[in-house]
Formats: C-alpha cells, structure tokens, sequence
C-alpha cells in the first residue's frame, strides 16, 4: 500500500481539503466522500466555541483527522495562542500553522512560522506549516520539528497552478519529510502535475468550494491526486527536445 | 507620507479632461488588465462602461468568489449613545435636531447584548454619537469589555481618536474600526461640519492611519453618498483604502458604500447616485482592490441587496436598529431609516437560498490578546 505517514500517523488518501468558501456548510460531508479524505483543514476562527450545536465541525464526518489552521493570526504568538485554544477545545493537537502579515496578497510570514513551529512542537503539536517556497526556511521548519512542510504553488484562492515549480522541486529533493503543496491549485492536472513532480500530498480549497458542482470537482481531484502519484511511483520516462536519431551518431565507437 | 499629504498631490489632477477622453478602447483595455491603475480605476467609474457593464460584472463577481468564496459574514450594529456634539445636517443626532435622545447605562448595554445575541449574531459593530463629556474613552472601554462577554468579535464605528486611545479600545479587545470620511472634498467637508470636534477635517481623514498604526485588525472606509460628487468621493475612498493597504499590508482594508437615507431634519442630498452608478461603483471597486472587503448596509433595501451580494459585497448587516436601545423595543428616534427590516433569521435562510454561507463567526478571541 502507498501510504502517507505524518507525525507518526498513516493516511491513505493524499488530498486534503479545506472548509471554507462553500455556498452551505451542509454539502462538506458530500464533498469529503467524493474525494476520500482523511484529512481536512478548518479555519479556528470559524469555529464559534461558544456555540458547539452551530459550529462547522458538525458538518465534518467523524473518523477524520481534523488540522485546524490559524488564519488571521499575523505573528507567531497569536498563531501559538490559537493552537492552544484548539486543543483546550478538544480540537486535538493537529495545527497548520498560518501566519499572514500581507492582507493583499495573502502571503505566509516564513520567519515568524518558523518561530511558531518550534514553540508548537516543542509542546508536542503536530505541526504541518504553511510557507512560501524557501529552502533555507524549510530546513529551519524541519529543524525545528514540523511533521510535514506546505509550500504555495501560487497565493491563496488564486487558482493559478504550480507558479512556484521549481522551487517546490527543490524542497521535494531536500526536506526529508512530506512536501505538500497547498494553495494556487487551480485544476485536477495541477494537482497531477505536482504530484507527478513528487509531493507527498495536496491540500486545496477554492478550487472545490467554488466550482459550480463542488462533489463532481472533489472526484475530479482525488482522481488527479492518484494519477500523478501512479505517475511519479513508476517513474516518468522523460521527455527529450530533439528526436532521437535511428541510428546512434557515436555508433562507429563500438564497431 | 501621510494620506492628507498624498491626497493632495492628486489636486492638479484634470478629472474633467481624463473623464472626456475615455472611449470604449480605453475601457476595454482596462478590462484586459489584471491588475489596476487608478486612472483605470476612474475609467470604470465612467458612463462609458456601462455598454460593458455585464462583462464588469461578471469579473467582479469571478474575483470575489476567488478570493472570499460565498461566504458573506453578517453582523449588526449596536448603538449606545445618541447626544452629540456636531452639527451634521443630513444626520438625526446633530445637535440642533429636536429628537429623543438615548443614552445606556452598563446594564442596559449587557440586556442589550443578550438581546442581540439571541438572535445568532456573533459580530458586533458598537456606535455613539460624539460627545466625549458623555461617552468618553474611559467608557468606551469599559463597554468593549463588556462586549466581549457577549460576541466574538467587536468593531467600532465611532468618533476619530488618537492612536493612543485607539490603541486603549484595542487592548480592551475592539479589533476592526469602520470611519467615514463623509466626504472627501475639504471645502464641502468644512460647510457641512461647522461646528462641534467634527470641524476638523484632517483629525478624521488621518484616523484610519492611527488605528492602524495603533495595531487594529480591520479598518473600514468610505464616503457617504449624496454629500457631494459621488464620482470624486468614490475615487479618494479607493485612494484612501489602497494608501491603506500599501502601508499597512497586513490590516485588512475594507470599503462600504452607504448612500444617504431619510433622516430628522431638512436636508436634500445632491449628486444622488443612483442604482446603476452604485453597481458600476460596486464592480469597479472589486476590481481595483480584489482582496478588499465590502460591506452593504441596510441603508438598501432587501431586493436590491440581494441583487448586488454576487457583484463583490462579502459583509452585511442584519436584524438592524439604528436607535439607542432599538433591540428592546421602542428605543429613541433613529439615526436614519433603514430600508432592510428583515430579521437574522429571515437573511441568513435568505442567504442560503441564494447560494451564500451566512458566515456569523469569523474571528478568534486568542488572536485578540
């Protein structure tokens, strides 16, 4: 079995999905069962503790593993300060960390992630931070103990595929631990792409949640993220610029 | 550089003759840009879109849905005090006006807030009139505490303060401030607000820039339409909310467009804006500033609310009184009409039944230390 393992846990599926954006929360548990996750992210400050019989947690199927993220924090302590009322709140000690200082563009803040990651860990969380693409920043990530790491292919909501390529197949090859990409996905072959690329998962949100038949485009996902994980396992067979002469040019060396 | 400082240096700007050059080539090559200049921002504020206005609208609505989803987040304003010390003509709490006035004490401020919180809301917008001698700062922040028994999440729409004592109100846990500029044309602004602290133009159009400064979450502009040429107002409030968002990037800035509504007194508004020049403002805003947010008030009725929600707004009030005291019955004489009477609940099945998560809880008390 092709497995996924983070902190110590196994997954089977490779897509993660985010909460947000849907036109009815009542839909979240039709689109999970399309794209088979194990794994969904929820926004903490959607969460209205004081208020369980209304919370968006009602609406996520029992058995997954809830990674809660803490959007609209905008520096590391506010990112720790909300990992901790997750947990108090019996959230479990799952935390995507998100700490955005540019309300523009959408932007991580690597630096302060990375501070939020060693105090987090340091805990005992299970930390899987969201970051812009830096290899000297994913190694600090690593360092500092996160269980995963989760580059932007491109900002936040804008469905505009793999712009950060080459520098997310940087991290693949260096970080030994899972690479997944999370934001800017846009279509199930950028997913495939990056998959095929080698990252470990996909984390997606908009793309699901805004399309005009979310369940459908939650299969059309999860297909995706299989393809390119088949892909990437049997080896692409590469592509060449030039077609290949019949018969080889330095031939005459061995006759 | 400040914002009054920047506004000024669009003075020796010709809108007249910038505005009479635009054809549809100068509109459709906006429409094939992806991100905006302000001079393109002012081409779409102009007559000549409207033969595209569909197409406009299609992208604003594409750009928001991107970037917010369907989400709408709804909250409701809650107003503690009517005296004021200004003069404004065209609002019921001048001074001069003859209306019942309304002031609540701590206790009536907590009976209100259980009211209001029975009916779902989570977000709370706190509003008095500006008289310092009666709501001071002290009490502003005593109420804001208090507040925060009751909701997740409260803003202010008050009088301009300093940064140090926005900086109290934050600490006591307000976390977005909404101010209106009324208007942006100095020499228009000055005629209207003769009297009361309210005279001083550059006090208000620099406290957006303090509060930020002092560390508030969200800071909501605007002008209020029918004060003055609603053409020049919509251009200095996109100004001013891109200033923002340069200098402050990581505060989220967001826009509301409130038009003038009946109010106590005798004042008629002038360069009405009217539906169709409010949508072209609408889209036009969504696609100057994509990630900004867009507040619509109950100052428009139901339909037409509906109707816009698609074209960029990602915030709305609901269950609304604009009177001191309003949720527990009679209240005193209100702020203006509203033109939105529905309850929560009637807005949030509403929402839903037009394809948008009312969103009511959309902030986290650890991010507010």
């Amino acid at each position: 079995m092709d497995e996924l393992t983070i902190g110590g846990v196994t997954v089977r599926s490779r897509l993660i999905t985010g909460s947000g954006k849907y036109r009815d929360d009542r839909i979240i548990g039709d689109v999970l069962s399309a794209a088979q996750c194990d794994i969904i992210t929820v926004a903490l400050r959607r969460i209205d503790f004081d208020r369980p019989d209304e919370s968006i947690l009602n609406h996520i199927p029992k058995g997954k593993i809830l990674l809660p993220n803490t959007s609209g924090a905008r520096n590391a302590d506010e990112a720790v300060r909300s990992a901790r009322l997750s947990k108090a709140m019996g959230c479990g000690d799952w935390i995507k960390i998100e700490v955005i200082n540019d309300q523009k563009y959408l932007l991580p803040d690597n630096d302060e992630t990375i501070r939020a990651t060693e105090i987090l860990a340091g805990e005992g969380f299970t930390v899987l931070p969201y970051m812009y693409p830096d290899l000297t920043a994913a190694r600090r990530m690593a360092r500092a103990g996160a269980a995963a790491i989760m580059p932007l292919a491109a900002p936040i909501g804008s469905n505009r595929g793999l712009l950060t390529r080459d520098f997310i197949a940087m991290l693949i090859d260096e970080i030994e631990l899972p690479v997944i990409v999370d934001a800017g996905i846009g279509k199930p072959s950028h997913a495939a792409e990056a998959m095929e690329m080698g990252a470990a998962a996909i984390l997606l949100n908009t793309a699901i949640a805004a399309s005009d038949d979310p369940v459908a485009m939650a299969r059309a996902f999860r297909l995706a993220v299989e393809a390119g994980r088949l892909a990437n396992r049997a080896g692409l067979a590469g592509t060449s610029e030039s077609a290949r002469a019949s018969s080889p040019l330095t031939g005459f060396l061995d006759s | 550089m400040a914002f009054a400082e920047y506004l000024s240096s669009w003075k020796s700007f010709d809108f007249d003759r910038f505005t009479e050059a635009i054809d549809d080539a100068a509109v459709s090559r906006v429409l094939r840009k992806q991100t905006l200049t302000e001079q393109d921002f002012l081409t779409l504020l102009s007559e000549k879109v409207d033969r595209f206005l569909e197409e406009i609208a299609r992208k604003a609505a594409q750009r928001t849905r991107l970037h917010f989803g369907n989400a709408v987040m709804l909250f409701t304003p809650m107003y503690i005090s009517n005296h004021c010390e200004n003069v404004c003509p065209y609002c019921s709490f001048a001074r001069h006006h003859d209306i019942v006035r309304g002031h609540l004490s701590l206790e009536e401020i907590a009976e209100e807030a259980q009211r209001i919180c029975s009916t779902g809301m989570r977000h709370i917008l706190l509003l008095t009139g500006e008289a310092p001698a009666m709501v001071p700062v002290d009490h502003l922040e005593g109420v804001i505490r208090l507040l925060r028994n009751y909701f997740s999440s409260v803003a202010i729409e008050i009088y301009p303060l300093t940064g140090d004592d926005y900086r109290r109100l934050i600490d006591a846990g307000a976390d977005s401030l909404t101010l209106y500029q009324e208007t942006y044309d100095r020499q228009r602004y000055e005629r209207l607000h003769r009297g009361g602290p309210k005279a001083d133009y550059l006090f208000r159009l620099g406290a957006p820039e303090r509060a930020a400064e002092s560390g508030i979450r969200t800071v909501t502009v605007g002008a209020l339409y029918g004060l003055s040429d609603w053409r020049s107002d919509a251009f200095y409030t996109a100004l001013h909310a891109r200033y923002l968002q340069q200098h402050y990037p990581a505060v989220d800035i967001a826009l509301s467009f409130p038009r003038l509504r009946p109010q106590a007194g005798d004042f008629t508004p002038r360069h009405y804006i009217t539906d169709r020049q409010f949508v072209r403002l609408l889209v036009a805003s969504r696609l100057f500033l994509p990630a900004a947010g867009i507040t619509m008030s109950t100052r428009e009725a139901a339909p037409f609310r509906m109707s816009v929600l698609p074209l960029g707004v990602t915030k709305m009030s609901a269950g609304v009184s604009t009177s001191v005291g309003g949720h527990g019955g009679e209240g005193s004489t209100p702020q203006f009409e509203i033109a939105d009477n529905r309850s929560v609940t009637t807005i949030r099945d509403d929402l839903l039944a037009a394809g948008f998560q009312p969103v009511m809880h959309d902030w986290n008390r650890s991010l507010t230390a």
